[in-house]
C-alpha cells in the first residue's frame, strides 16, 4: 500500500531504555527532553487511565457479576451463580431469542436497504445538481435531531387515529386502521423505517466525503475505455472507495447491534420490538434490575460486538504494518 | 489526489472507536452506576437532628407540580403546628423509585414518600426502614383494617404511614348506561352478558390499553383475587405460591372469556387513549384507577363518570379492592429522630392529609378523620368502596418483586393479549431465578 506515508514509528516507548543504550541509538532518543517525556507520558497515561476506569474495569466487573447473584443491596449478599444467569437468559427468558432475531433483521435491513439508500443519495447529490447543499442538509438533518424529537416526529406519522400515515391511507379512525406501534407484526418494520430515515443520512455524508476524494481522472480514464456509467461506478468508483466501504460496513454492524433509542421511545422495547440492547438496559437499570442476568446479557452483547470490532482492527492494523 | 481517503478512514476509525468505547462503557458500567447513583442526597440532616430536637427532613418523589405543591402544603402545615424545621429534598419520581436501594443505604432523609406493598416490606425486611409502631399507637384508630395490614412488614411491625390512595375499578359514563339501559353486573356471568350486549350495540365493551405494559396488570390482579382470593394473590406476588399450577391457569381461562370484549388495539394505546375511548362513548367501560379523573378536563364529563367494583367470580365476593396506597416510611436514621416520628403522626392524621388533599383532590385521604366534605360524588363512591373492602391490594408492580413485574409480567401479559396463550411454566422458571437473586 503505497498510500501509507509513514516509514517508521517514532518509538516513544523506547524512551525509558536509553540509559545503557549505545550512543548511536540514544541519539534519536535524546531528542526527547524530560519535558517531552512528561508530556508524552501524560498524553498516553491520562487516556489510558480514563479508558481503564471508564471501560475496562467496569467491563471486567460486569463479566464477574454475570456469574453472580446479587440484589444490589449489600456486597456481602453477592453469591456465586455459576452459569445460571446465562442459562436463564438463553432458556427461560422469552424475549431473548426474539431479540436476537430482531437484531439480525435490523442488521439485514440496514445493510440491504438503509445503507444502499445512503449510497444512492450520496451518488445523486454528488452530481452537479442545483441545490445539492440544501438536499444534503435536509437528508442529514435527522442525524442531528435529538432522539426525543425523532420520537415525536414518528409518533405524529404513526399514531393510529391522528397519525399522518393512517390519514393518508384513509383508514384513520376506522377499525381497519393499522396499529403501527401496537401490532407486533408491523411495529418492527415501522421502527426500521424510522431508523433508515436517520441511518441513510449518516451513510450519505460518509460516502459524499468519499466520492469527493475520488480522482476525476479515474472516471475520465474509464469513460475513455468505453465503460458506461453503471460500470464506471461499480468497477471503478466503488472499489476506489474501499477504505470508506470498510468503515461503512463496520458502522452498519455496530449500529445494528446497539440499536436502542427508537424502540425504547416507541414502547420501551416490548411487544415485538425486543432488541438485545434493550434487554440489557431493562435488566440492569431501574425497577427491573437483576444485576446477574443483566450483566450476563451485557456480556453476550459484548461478545457478539467483539466480532466485527476485532475484524476491523485486525484489518486496519495489518494494513498499517 | 488519493491520500484523502485513507486519512478519512483513519479519522473515522478514531471516531468509531471512541463511540464504541463509550457504548461498551455504558453497558458495562450500568451496574456500577446503579450502585453509585442516588448518593446525592444532601447530608447534614443527622447533625441537625442531634443538636435541635425539632428538626427533620423529607425525601419526596412527588415531583409533578400538583403533588409537589400538595406535599409542600402538608409539610408547611406540620411546621406551623409544631414549630419544627423540615428540610425537603424533592427528586424526580423515577429517580427515587429506580435508585431506592442505594438511596436508602447512602444518606437518605428521615422520612421518605413511598408505597405500601412488597416494595415496602422488602426493604423493611432488609433492615433499611425503621419501624413506626409508636406512631401507629397514636394514629391507629384513624385507619381501616385493610390499611392497617397494608402498613405492616413481614415481621408484623408497622413500617408505613398511609397518605392517600386511589381505587381501581370499572369506570363508565352514567348517561350512556341509562340511555342504553345497562345494569351494574354483580357476577362474572352477568358481566359477560353485559359485554356481549354492548358488543351487539356496536360499542367496544371494555376500553383497554397496554402499550406501556403495566395497565394490564390491573386486570390480572382482579381476576386472580376474585378467582383465588386475596391471600393467594399476595402469596403469588411474593412467590410463596408457584405460578405453574392450575389456580393460575384458571385466572387466564377467565381472562380469555374477557379478551374478545377488550379493545383489540390495546397494545398500541396508552392509558390516556383508553380513557378517551371510554369518555368519548366508544367503549362501554374501562378498568382503571381513579386517577383517570386527572385526564378528564371536561367538567360535564367528569360529573357523568361513575364507578363499580370488579364483579365477583368465585371466592370472597368483591371483598378485595385494588387501591394502591401512597404514604411515608422512615429511613433507619429517621427512626431515632423524635421529630420525624411526630411528623409522620401528623401525616397520618386528618389535618395533615387534608392539607395535602386541598392541593391535590384527585386522590383520597386515608385517615378516617379527614375532611371529606369537599369530595365529589365520584370520590365519595371510591372512598366508600375502599372503606368497605376487607383487603386492599397494591397493584402487581407494588405487590411483587419489581423485576418480576417489569421483566416477566409485561412481556407475558402482552403476549397473552396478543394471542391468548400463556406459558405459566416459563413464568415460574423465571420467577424462581429472579426471586432467588434477592
Amino acid at each position: 500500500m503505497s498510500l501509507m506515508p509513514q516509514t517508521s514509528l517514532p518509538p516513544a516507548a523506547d524512551a525509558p531504555a536509553e540509559k545503557s543504550a549505545p550512543p548511536a541509538r540514544s541519539l534519536r532518543v535524546r531528542r526527547l527532553s524530560g519535558r517531552d517525556r512528561l508530556v508524552l507520558g501524560l498524553m498516553v497515561g491520562v487516556p489510558t487511565l480514563i479508558q481503564a476506569v471508564l471501560v475496562w474495569i467496569p467491563t471486567l466487573l460486569s463479566v464477574g457479576l454475570s456469574f453472580m447473584k446479587w440484589n444490589g443491596l449489600n456486597l456481602a449478599d453477592i453469591r456465586p451463580a455459576g452459569l445460571s444467569n446465562y442459562t436463564y437468559a438463553v432458556q427461560d427468558y422469552p424475549p431473548f431469542w426474539p431479540a436476537v432475531a430482531h437484531n439480525i433483521i435490523w442488521l439485514a435491513f440496514l445493510a440491504l436497504v438503509a445503507t444502499p439508500i445512503g449510497l444512492l443519495l450520496a451518488v445523486l447529490l454528488d452530481q452537479k445538481i442545483r441545490g445539492t447543499r440544501l438536499y444534503q442538509s435536509i437528508f442529514f438533518a435527522p442525524v442531528m435531531l435529538s432522539m426525543v424529537m425523532v420520537g415525536i416526529v414518528w409518533q405524529l406519522v404513526y399514531a393510529r387515529n391522528e397519525g399522518l400515515l393512517n390519514n393518508l391511507l384513509g383508514t384513520a379512525g376506522t377499525p381497519g386502521a393499522v396499529d403501527w406501534f401496537g401490532d407486533s407484526g408491523v411495529n418492527l418494520w415501522a421502527a426500521l423505517v424510522a431508523t433508515t430515515w436517520r441511518h441513510a443520512g449518516y451513510i450519505m455524508v460518509l460516502y459524499l466525503a468519499g466520492l469527493k476524494g475520488i480522482d476525476p481522472s479515474l472516471r475520465e480514464a474509464a469513460a475513455i475505455d468505453g465503460s458506461n456509467a453503471w460500470q464506471t461506478f461499480f468497477r471503478v468508483v466503488l472499489p476506489a472507495m474501499r477504505p470508506i466501504n470498510i468503515v461503512i460496513v463496520v458502522i452498519t454492524i455496530i449500529e445494528a447491534l446497539r440499536a436502542f433509542d427508537i424502540v425504547y421511545l416507541i414502547n420501551k422495547g416490548t411487544n415485538g420490538l425486543e432488541l438485545l440492547s434493550v434487554l440489557v438496559i431493562q435488566n440492569l437499570v431501574g425497577v427491573g434490575q437483576v444485576i446477574g442476568v443483566g450483566s450476563a446479557l451485557a456480556v453476550i452483547l459484548l461478545l457478539i460486538s467483539l466480532g466485527p470490532i476485532v475484524y476491523y482492527l485486525v484489518r486496519t492494523f495489518r494494513r498499517a504494518d | 489526489m488519493t491520500p484523502a481517503s485513507p486519512l478519512d478512514s483513519r479519522l473515522n476509525r478514531r471516531a468509531l472507536l471512541k463511540g464504541l468505547g463509550g457504548a461498551t462503557a455504558a453497558f458495562a458500567a450500568a451496574p456500577l452506576l446503579a450502585a453509585c447513583s442516588g448518593g446525592t442526597a444532601p447530608s447534614g440532616t443527622a447533625g441537625t437532628a442531634g443538636t435541635a430536637a425539632k428538626a427533620t427532613s423529607l425525601g419526596s418523589g412527588l415531583s409533578d407540580p400538583v403533588p409537589r405543591s400538595a406535599i409542600q402544603a402538608m409539610v408547611d402545615a406540620y411546621k406551623a403546628k409544631s414549630g419544627a424545621t423540615v428540610k425537603m429534598n424533592v427528586m424526580p419520581r423515577a429517580q427515587l423509585v429506580d435508585n431506592i436501594s442505594s438511596y436508602l443505604q447512602s444518606n437518605p432523609e428521615d422520612a421518605i414518600t413511598w408505597f405500601a406493598g412488597y416494595k415496602m416490606r422488602y426493604y423493611a425486611a432488609k433492615g433499611l426502614l425503621a419501624p413506626v409502631d409508636d406512631v401507629w399507637e397514636q394514629i391507629g384508630g384513624n385507619f381501616s383494617e385493610g390499611l392497617t395490614t397494608a402498613s405492616q412488614g413481614d415481621d408484623g411491625k408497622k413500617y408505613f404511614v398511609p397518605n392517600y390512595n386511589y381505587p381501581w375499578g370499572f369506570f363508565y359514563r352514567k348517561s350512556l348506561w341509562t340511555e342504553r339501559g345497562y345494569q351494574i353486573p354483580a357476577t362474572f356471568d352477568a358481566f359477560l352478558a353485559l359485554c356481549a350486549q354492548m358488543k351487539k350495540d356496536g360499542l367496544i365493551p371494555i376500553a383497554f390499553a397496554d402499550k406501556d405494559g403495566w395497565p394490564a396488570m390491573g386486570t390480572f390482579d382482579y381476576i386472580n383475587m376474585r378467582t383465588n382470593g386475596y391471600q393467594f394473590h399476595l402469596d403469588l406476588c411474593a412467590h410463596k405460591e408457584s405460578w405453574d399450577q392450575q389456580k393460575v391457569k384458571d385466572v387466564f381461562d377467565h381472562w380469555k372469556a374477557l379478551l374478545p370484549y377488550q379493545d383489540k388495539a390495546a397494545l398500541g394505546a396508552t392509558w390516556q387513549e383508553g380513557a378517551r375511548s371510554m369518555t368519548g362513548k366508544k367503549s362501554g367501560m374501562y378498568l382503571v384507577g381513579s386517577f383517570i379523573a386527572q385526564d378528564v378536563t371536561d367538567q360535564a364529563v367528569l360529573a357523568d363518570l361513575d364507578f363499580f367494583p370488579f364483579p365477583a367470580i368465585a371466592v370472597e365476593g368483591t371483598d378485595a379492592i385494588e387501591a394502591p396506597i401512597d404514604g411515608f416510611v422512615l429511613s433507619k436514621r429517621g427512626g431515632s429522630n423524635k421529630a420525624a416520628k411526630d411528623m409522620l403522626a401528623f401525616f397520618g392524621s386528618g389535618a395533615g392529609q387534608d392539607a395535602y388533599a386541598a392541593k391535590d383532590p384527585s386522590n383520597l385521604q386515608t385517615a378516617k378523620d379527614a375532611d371529606t366534605s369537599s369530595f365529589s360524588e365520584l370520590n365519595r363512591k371510591c372512598a366508600a368502596a375502599i372503606a368497605a373492602a376487607k383487603n386492599i391490594s397494591q397493584f402487581f408492580d407494588r405487590d411483587a418483586l419489581p423485576a418480576m413485574a417489569n421483566n416477566v409480567m409485561i412481556p407475558a401479559l402482552q403476549g397473552f393479549i396478543k394471542d391468548g396463550t400463556i406459558d405459566t411454566r416459563n413464568i415460574e422458571a423465571q420467577a424462581k431465578t429472579l426471586y432467588a437473586a434477592e
